[in-house]
């Protein structure tokens, strides 16, 4: 069995940016990645981020994954990083966790306490044929794409307007794929409209209040019929149009993956504005088990410059609960909030806004 | 409209084009920024203080266009590849559009392209006259010289060539 | 269909080495180390395995191990999630019928 200080679940944007600050404040991390490569979702992103500085504006993704990585090199024998490994359950009668490598090496790690930063998965939709292969998470084929360097298809259709839709549209042109079409449900573009401009201009049509109606094909994917909704979302007759497609990409949508702080017995809460079921925390990014932290996507499902935040704070936090003198502690929990806030100022997280305040006890959990 | 087709409207557009006596003058940035989402990379790229400090980070880009000296480091900087320069000076009926690309293949210098419009329709032909890449990050600034006539209406472009 | 993405603006591959496999005995090309998936997209292979219930054609779906959508048989062992384990040389790959078989 495996000790540790602290147990960080998943090596993405959050988990990374916890393990930077709890290494610095003298801790002990472990943490324990299912991917092949850490960084999580940062290592495929090819756009530039938006945000201010200090969450790396202006870099692209991947680069940024690199930085935190790099910074982490600088931890020495505090920090060890797994790789390749399903953190597959947590056994609360003694508190340890079960891990398995690959898919057939299990062990346990007990930590003393654990960062859920496992991120999200992404959704899909029911439509005919939607199980046949060639319809793929838009997420799953930027990790083809931009990971591996494997073109995912020729043509493609994209199912979703939302800035993962428009972003991996984009990134599909770069790869040399044609994008056939986005199509949108909503009245209007749920991504940022600069990254819909973008690819308007590169001559990819965007068909908002349309849905898709019927994938095409047989052993996979070979087009897709799709047609305009109403204001009640229903199908309007005779606005069909046949696309023809070999990859069609589902950005319909991300459920945060919080089935740890479930069998953690963590307190949680269905809050829709958040991505669905999501634990309750204080502002320490505690929750209501007091041994659990969490951030990122497994949080709400947010952005990564908001998750890198929430996982220093984590980082921060539960270092701090295991004793280690951190001098500066107000003075960098203060001011990772005031990013966070002004992060989540504007019109376009006006649903995190109405979201967390459901979350977040206003005071620390008070624990026992 | 632009936020059901992704396409600003005319109206957003004059929002963000300079006094016809700037755009006459000098080469001079147009920032084709319209929603309130927080980024501000255009305001630190930005040299001689022509796009002004942001006091919320979420505010829209203001600019100074008396600063502006048209170098384009915005256009190569900005996230969401929304920032433009035009230059009225070019010629008596050319202008030079400086347009942030990030496509394979890459234009040559002298090479003629297509040059498409916000909503990806080819409108004319352009001449490349550079290509730089400011912060060798993968974002070029393609120079390109386009009928002055299109010089508002030119945002991408495209190499097209026949033995491909 | 597929294959590898030779140029790009923004990204350089830096791909492991070259290794040899098979996929229900035919021999492929791909990259040590990168998921078999990728692998396999890359050579055009796109059916993974045949549903329990109705013998429907399943693939490819989420690339990070959670969805079960890629479940193959390697090297004898059933429902490997193809997405996230990585290619070795030689290895034996088999489109999975059902729930597969624990020996």
């Amino acid at each position: 069995m495996k000790e540790t200080e602290i147990l960080i679940v998943g090596g993405g944007p959050a988990g990374l940016s916890a393990a930077i600050e709890a290494v610095k404040a003298g801790a002990k991390v472990l943490l324990i990645d299912d991917g092949l490569k850490l960084g999580g979702q940062l290592i495929k992103q090819t756009h530039k981020f938006f945000g201010s500085k200090e969450e790396y504006a202006g870099t692209r993704g991947f680069k940024i994954a690199e930085i935190l990585l790099s910074e982490l090199e600088k931890s020495g024998d505090r920090f060890e990083a797994i790789t390749n490994t399903t953190v597959t359950g947590y056994y609360a009668d003694d508190g340890v966790f079960g891990a398995l490598t690959g898919e057939e090496k299990y062990f346990k790690v007990k930590p003393k306490k654990t960062i859920v930063a496992t991120g999200a998965y992404e959704r899909t939709i029911p439509v005919p044929n939607c199980d046949l292969p060639g319809v793929y998470g838009a997420g799953a084929v930027q990790t083809l794409m931009n990971v591996y360097g494997v073109k995912p298809g020729e043509r493609a259709l994209m199912v979703g307007a939302g800035n993962i839709g428009l972003i991996v549209s984009y990134q599909l042109a770069q790869a040399g794929v044609k994008v056939q079409a986005v199509v949108e449900a909503m009245p209007k573009i749920g991504g940022y409209w600069v990254h819909a401009s973008k690819i308007r201009r590169i001559g990819i049509p965007i068909y908002t209040s349309h849905t898709i109606k019927e994938i095409h094909g047989k052993e996979y994917v070979e087009g897709a019929t799709i047609v305009q909704v109403n204001e009640r979302w229903e199908p309007v007759e005779g606005t069909e149009k046949h696309i023809e497609a070999d990859l069609i990409c589902l950005a319909v949508g991300l459920s945060p993956l919080i089935e740890l702080l479930w069998q953690a017995g963590c307190e949680m809460r269905y809050i829709p504005e958040l991505g669905g079921y999501v634990p309750v925390r204080d502002r320490e990014m505690r929750t209501s088990h007091p041994d659990f932290y969490v951030a990122g996507d497994a949080a709400a499902i947010e952005e990564a410059s908001t998750a890198m935040i929430e996982g220093k704070i984590a980082g921060l936090c539960a270092a701090k609960s295991l004793g280690y003198d951190i001098p500066d502690f107000e003075e960098k929990f203060n001011a990772f909030w005031e990013q966070l806030d002004s992060l989540r100022k504007g019109p376009v997280t006006e649903k995190i806004r109405q979201g967390l305040p459901k979350a977040i006890v206003g005071e620390a959990y008070r624990h026992a | 409209m632009l936020e059901r087709t992704g396409v600003p409207t005319r109206e957003q557009i004059r929002g963000v084009t300079p006094p016809q006596e700037i755009l006459n003058s000098k080469p001079v940035v147009i920032v084709e920024c319209f929603q309130r989402i927080p980024c501000d990379p255009c305001h630190t790229a930005c040299p001689t203080g022509a796009i002004l400090e942001f006091e919320d980070i979420n505010d829209l880009p203001k600019v100074d266009w008396s600063k502006c000296t048209g170098c384009a480091l915005c256009v190569a900087k900005c996230p969401g590849l929304a920032v433009f320069v035009v230059d009225m000076t070019y010629s008596d009926k050319e202008a030079i559009v400086k347009i942030p690309y990030e496509f394979r293949p890459l234009p040559n210098k002298d090479e003629i392209v297509e040059c498409l419009n916000r909503e990806g329709v080819v409108v004319c032909e352009g001449k490349v006259i550079h290509v730089f890449e400011p912060f060798k990050d993968g974002t070029k600034v393609v120079s390109v010289v386009v009928p002055k006539e299109f010089a508002m209406e030119v945002r991408h472009v495209r190499v097209v060539r026949k033995d491909e | 269909m597929g294959g590898w993405i030779k140029e790009h603006p923004i990204l350089s591959f830096k791909h492991g080495r070259k290794v040899k496999f098979y996929v229900d005995g035919k021999e492929y090309e791909g990259y040590e180390g990168e998921p078999i998936a990728a692998a396999l997209h890359a050579n055009g292979i796109k059916v993974y395995r045949r549903s329990i219930g109705l013998g429907r054609p399943r693939g490819f779906f989420c690339a990070v191990g959670k969805c079960s959508s890629c479940f193959m048989i390697v090297n004898g062992v059933p429902n490997v999630r193809v997405c996230i384990t990585p290619l070795r040389e030689g290895m034996r790959v088999q489109t999975q019928m059902g729930k597969g078989e624990i020996r």
